[in-house]
């Protein structure tokens, strides 16, 4: 396992292989420094697990363990996907999965114009990022343009003017931890009151969620449209039924496994001894 | 181990592992723990949160 920093999810993953018998070594990426054009089966083992808290980090090794021929879960493509919120909604779209309307723009003023077709309340996200930083409501035309504006002062990455509508739904979204196209556990993330946003690092409350055909079906669906692997996808419960909003490439666990009781480290740890080669 | 941001104790976990992020109890500051050359842990500064950090 290659990771940056020791989350909840990574120690409890270390303790699952311990648990099953799994030879799991830790390599933090910030000691890494490989050539390019070397063999390191040997020093990586048969199949690594990709858990970089940082998203470029974890992007760039998993390309060079891959161009080296060692397997990363999730690869490469489907950490391009899903960690880039355009790319994953390009290819829920591709797929067929509902998933919430949404405008791309370059420009404050073409940004503006994307909303008059989405309508406000909508949501500006940036492509890459979590745990809703830098998800701005823009309410209407003036506060839309007050936060374009500042927008225009930041890193290139914020000015692509990713926009969704505002889906009606209740205030929860629901968090799917999918194992190979297969919804393991579900929680409902509720918002704290006054707090639009259900970010479980924002302080949203986990709950239980039921496990029903719909879910799985839209989770199979979407895991598949961006190319499988161990991901968190996230689902709201629209008027006309569930649209999935992101998936999540690295996803945490820390409040699904004490709400559901189910051991999500334990099945990661199953699926690697199943994958690995 | 003594928090550098407010002089609170962190306690070292049973199972620590290098790059485990810890938290003062008192004030709320993570660390990264990291190992000295006598292989005994100690805490270093961590970025709060970087831009790309997430799931």
């Amino acid at each position: 396992m290659v990771y940056d920093y020791v989350r909840w999810e990574e120690k409890a993953i270390a303790n699952a292989a311990k648990k099953k018998g799994l030879n799991l070594n830790l390599i933090d990426s910030k000691d890494i420094s490989i050539l390019l054009n070397k063999d390191y089966k040997n020093e990586f083992g048969s199949v690594v697990l990709q858990r970089c808290l940082s998203y470029f980090r974890s992007l760039h090794l998993t390309a060079a363990l891959e161009a080296r021929g060692i397997s990363v879960i999730n690869n490469f493509n489907v950490a391009l996907t899903a960690g880039n919120k355009l790319f994953t909604t390009l290819a829920l779209i591709k797929a067929g999965v509902p998933t919430p309307q949404t405008t791309l723009s370059f420009a404050p003023e073409s940004a503006i114009k994307s909303l008059e077709k989405l309508g406000y309340p909508a949501v500006l996200k940036p492509t890459i990022g979590s745990w809703g930083r830098l998800v701005a409501l823009l309410k209407d035309k003036d506060s839309a343009e007050a936060i374009f504006e500042d927008r225009v002062h930041m890193f290139p990455l914020y000015q692509i003017y990713y926009i969704q509508e505002f889906v009606k739904r209740p205030p929860r979204d629901i968090r799917s931890i999918v194992i190979d196209g297969k919804v393991v556990a579900a929680i409902y993330r509720v918002s704290l009151s006054g707090n639009w946003k259900t970010n479980m690092a924002l302080g949203a409350k986990a709950e239980k969620c039921p496990i029903t055909k719909e879910l799985e079906d839209i989770c199979d669906k979407a895991s598949k449209a961006v190319g499988g692997g161990i991901l968190g996808i996230d689902c709201m419960e629209s008027p006309n039924g569930l649209l999935v909003h992101e998936v999540n490439n690295t996803t945490e666990f820390k409040n699904t496994v004490p709400t559901t009781g189910v051991d999500i480290p334990g099945l990661i740890i199953d699926y690697l001894m199943k994958v690995r080669r | 181990m003594k928090c550098p941001e407010c002089d609170g104790e962190i306690p070292l976990p049973k199972d620590a592992i290098e790059g485990e992020i810890v938290t003062c109890p008192d004030c709320g500051t993570s660390f990264e723990l990291y190992k000295m050359e006598d292989g005994k842990f100690d805490i270093r500064s961590i970025q709060v949160v970087g831009e790309d950090w997430g799931e």
